[in-house]
C-alpha cells in the first residue's frame, strides 16, 4: 500500500487536535477525580457550555476571542464552583455512584436547555483575524490556528502537571488526595480547597470548549459524545497520575488519528477496543494504581 | 422468620392484585401503550438487579436491550421463526454480549465500572450504526409478529398484549427468584460489604459476572419483546439516552426494591408520552435531568423505598422491615 504523505501527516494532525482536547478534558477529570473521588459526568457539558460562552459573547457584547479565552474559563469555573458548593458537596459523603447520577443529570439539563434555545445545527465562530492562514512545512501544511489548539493544550496540561506534581499548592493537592483530614488538621482549608479544584478542573472543559468553537461547530450535543471517549481514555490511562490521563489523551488522539488513515471504518470504534484489549491486559490502567 | 412470611405474603397478595389489573387492562388502555410500559418495566427490573441488588452501576445497559431487538428482528424477518423462539434466541444473543462485556468490567469497580460499561455501549452503538443488517439510522423496519407457537395470531394487539404479559411475568419471575435464592442472597452480601463477602470465601467476580448475564438476558429478552410489538429496532434503543433513561427508571422508582423500577418505568413512559412530539419535545431531557438531580438530592429511597420508609415507621408491626 502506498502511502500518500501529505493525507497521513493531515490526520495524524486532526489526530493531534482531537487528542489535546481529549488531554484536557481527561486532565479536568483527573484533577476532580483525585481530590473528590467522584467523576464528573457534566464534563461534556461544561465543554459545550464553553464553546457556547464563547460564541455568545461574540454575539451579543462583541467579546473577542482572546478576551473569550480568559474570561470564559472563568466563567465556566464559576458554574463548576456553585454546582460543587450546592448540588455535590451535599451528597459528599453518599456512595460516590450518586454524585455520577447527580452531575449525569446536571449534564442532560444542560445540553436540553442549549438544545431547546439553540436548536441541532451547529453554530459557526470564525478564526480570528491573528491565527488564520498557516505555514507550509514542504511534507504538510499546518494551518495555523490547529497548531495555536495544540500549543495551548501543551502548555495548559505541562502547567497543570507542573503545578500539581512540583510546586507547594499542588502538594497541598496531593496531600488531600492522601489524606484529607490530616491535611485539615494542619489548619488548611480543605473544603474550599475542593471547590477551587472542582472550578479549575471544570474551567479546564470550559477553555476546552473556547478553543473547540473555531474548529468544530458549536451544538448543545457537541459535549456527550466526546465525553464518552474520554471516559474510555480515562479506563485506558487509569486516574492514578495526571501525567498519565495527560499522554493517554494526546496518544489516542493520534491512534485515532492513524486509523482515519489506515482504517476508517473503524475511527469512531478504535478508542474503545484499545480499551477493551487494556482491560485484558492490564484491568489497572496503563499509569492506573487501583483497580 | 414469621417476618419473612409476611413478606413473602405481601409480595404475593401485591402481585396477585397487579396481575389481575394487567389481565383486565387492555379494557381501559391502549394496548400498545401498555406492551410498551411492560418493555420498559422488564428491562428496569432486569438493570435493577444488578444497580439495586448487586450495587453495580451499568451504564451500558441500552446495548442489551438493542441487542435483543435487532437479533429477534433480524432472526424474525429472513428465517420466519416463530416469535416464542426468535425472542428466546434474542434474549440469548443479549446474554452472550453480557458475558463479554461482564468479563471485561468486573475487574473494576463503581465509577469505573460505569465508564467501562459505557464505552462499551458505544462501542456496540456504533457497530449497530455501521452494520448493514441493521438499516443504520432508518432501523429495522418492517419486523414481523409471526405466530406464536405456529397458530397464534399476534398481528391481533390483544393477542399480543398476553404475550408481552406473559414474558414480563416470566422475566419477573426470574429476577424475583434470583434475587430469593441463595445466590441472591451472596449477591446483596456483595452489595453490603464487598471486601466481607471476599473473606467469606465468595469469588465476588463470578458472582458479579453472574448477576451481570441474568440481567442482561433479560434485559435483552424486553429489547426483543419490544422490536416485536412496535415492528421495528432502532438505534434510539442503543443510545447512551437511553441507558441514563433505564438508571433514572430504578432510580426514581427505587432501586434495590422489587416493584421500584416498574413504578419508575410507568412514570418515565409517562412524561415521555405526554412530552413526545412538537414543541414539548424538546423539554423531555431538561425535566429528566432535572428528575435526576431532585431524586440525588433528596429522594435517593425513590417512589417505593420512600413508601415503604413512610409505613414502616408508621406501621412497624404490620409491616415487614425487610429491605429486599
Amino acid at each position: 500500500m502506498g502511502i500518500n504523505l501529505f493525507a497521513l501527516m493531515g490526520q495524524l494532525l486532526v489526530g493531534l487536535i482531537n487528542g489535546s482536547f481529549y488531554a484536557l478534558l481527561a486532565l479536568g477529570l483527573a484533577i476532580i477525580f483525585g481530590l473528590l473521588r467522584i467523576i464528573n459526568f457534566a464534563q461534556g457539558a461544561m465543554y459545550m457550555l464553553g464553546a457556547f460562552c464563547a460564541w455568545l459573547g461574540l454575539q451579543y457584547l462583541n467579546m473577542n476571542y482572546w478576551l473569550a479565552l480568559i474570561v470564559v474559563p472563568v466563567v465556566v469555573g464559576l458554574v463548576g464552583i456553585l454546582m460543587e458548593r450546592f448540588l455535590v458537596r451535599p451528597i459528599a459523603q453518599q456512595d460516590h455512584l450518586y454524585s455520577l447520577l447527580l452531575t449525569f443529570g446536571i449534564a442532560l439539563m444542560l445540553q436540553g436547555t442549549f438544545n431547546h434555545l439553540f436548536g441541532s445545527s451547529g453554530q459557526s465562530y470564525a478564526i480570528p483575524a491573528a491565527l488564520q492562514g498557516g505555514f507550509n512545512l514542504g511534507f504538510m501544511y499546518l494551518p495555523m490556528y490547529r497548531g495555536w489548539i495544540i500549543l495551548v493544550s501543551l502548555v495548559v496540561c505541562f502547567g497543570a502537571w507542573w503545578t500539581i506534581e512540583k510546586t507547594r499548592l499542588g502538594a497541598y493537592l496531593r496531600a488531600g488526595t492522601e489524606n484529607p483530614k490530616l491535611l485539615q488538621g494542619f489548619g488548611v482549608n480543605v473544603p474550599l480547597m475542593i471547590t477551587l479544584t472542582f472550578g479549575f478542573g471544570v474551567g479546564l472543559a470550559g477553555l476546552a470548549g473556547v478553543l473547540a468553537a473555531p474548529v468544530y461547530s458549536v451544538s448543545a450535543d457537541m459535549g456527550s459524545n466526546i465525553l464518552i471517549v474520554v471516559f474510555a481514555i480515562v479506563v485506558i490511562g487509569g486516574m492514578g497520575s495526571i501525567g498519565g490521563a495527560i499522554l493517554t489523551g494526546i496518544g489516542m488522539g493520534v491512534v485515532e488519528g492513524l486509523t482515519k488513515y489506515f482504517y476508517p471504518e473503524a475511527s469512531t470504534t478504535v478508542i474503545f477496543m484499545v480499551m477493551v484489549l487494556v482491560l485484558l491486559m492490564k484491568p489497572a490502567g496503563l499509569f492506573g494504581k487501583e483497580a | 422468620m414469621a417476618n419473612l412470611l409476611q413478606s413473602d405474603r405481601s409480595f404475593y397478595t401485591t402481585a396477585g392484585i397487579l396481575l389481575v389489573g394487567a389481565l383486565l387492562a387492555p379494557a381501559l388502555v391502549y394496548p400498545v401503550f401498555l406492551m410498551k410500559f411492560l418493555c420498559f418495566a422488564l428491562f428496569a427490573c432486569a438493570f435493577n438487579l444488578m444497580l439495586g441488588f448487586v450495587g453495580m452501576l451499568s451504564f451500558g445497559h441500552a446495548a442489551f436491550l438493542a441487542t435483543g431487538g435487532y437479533v429477534t428482528g433480524y432472526l424474525m424477518t429472513n428465517f420466519g421463526l416463530t416469535p416464542e423462539i426468535g425472542v428466546v434466541l434474542g434474549m440469548l444473543a443479549s446474554a452472550l454480549l453480557g458475558w463479554g462485556f461482564g468479563a471485561l468490567s468486573v475487574k473494576r469497580e463503581g465509577i469505573y465500572f460505569a465508564m467501562v460499561t459505557l464505552a462499551l455501549a458505544q462501542l456496540v452503538f456504533f457497530f449497530y450504526l455501521q452494520a448493514p443488517f441493521t438499516g443504520g439510522e432508518n432501523g429495522m423496519q418492517g419486523i414481523p409478529r409471526g405466530q406464536l407457537f405456529g397458530f397464534i395470531n399476534l398481528g391481533d394487539n390483544l393477542n399480543m398484549y398476553y404475550f408481552v404479559l406473559a414474558i414480563f411475568v416470566i422475566g419477573f419471575a426470574l429476577i424475583h427468584r434470583t434475587v430469593h435464592s441463595p445466590f441472591g442472597q451472596v449477591l446483596k452480601a456483595i452489595r453490603e460489604n464487598e471486601a466481607r463477602a471476599t473473606s467469606l470465601g465468595y469469588d465476588v467476580r463470578r458472582y458479579k459476572l453472574m448477576a451481570f448475564v441474568i440481567s442482561a438476558a433479560i434485559a435483552g429478552l424486553a429489547g426483543a419483546t419490544k422490536a416485536l410489538v412496535f415492528e421495528l429496532e432502532s438505534l434510539t434503543d442503543a443510545h447512551w439516552h437511553m441507558s441514563g433513561e433505564v438508571v433514572l427508571m430504578t432510580l426514581l422508582g427505587g432501586m434495590g426494591t422489587i416493584w421500584g423500577p416498574v413504578v419508575g418505568a410507568a412514570i418515565v413512559i409517562a412524561i415521555a408520552t405526554i412530552f413526545s412530539g412538537g414543541e414539548m419535545g424538546n423539554y423531555i431531557h431538561i425535566i429528566m435531568g432535572a428528575i435526576f438531580v431532585v431524586c440525588v438530592l433528596a429522594f435517593r429511597r425513590g417512589v417505593v423505598g420512600e413508601f415503604r420508609h413512610f409505613m414502616q415507621r408508621n406501621f412497624q408491626a404490620a409491616l415487614s422491615t425487610e429491605r429486599t
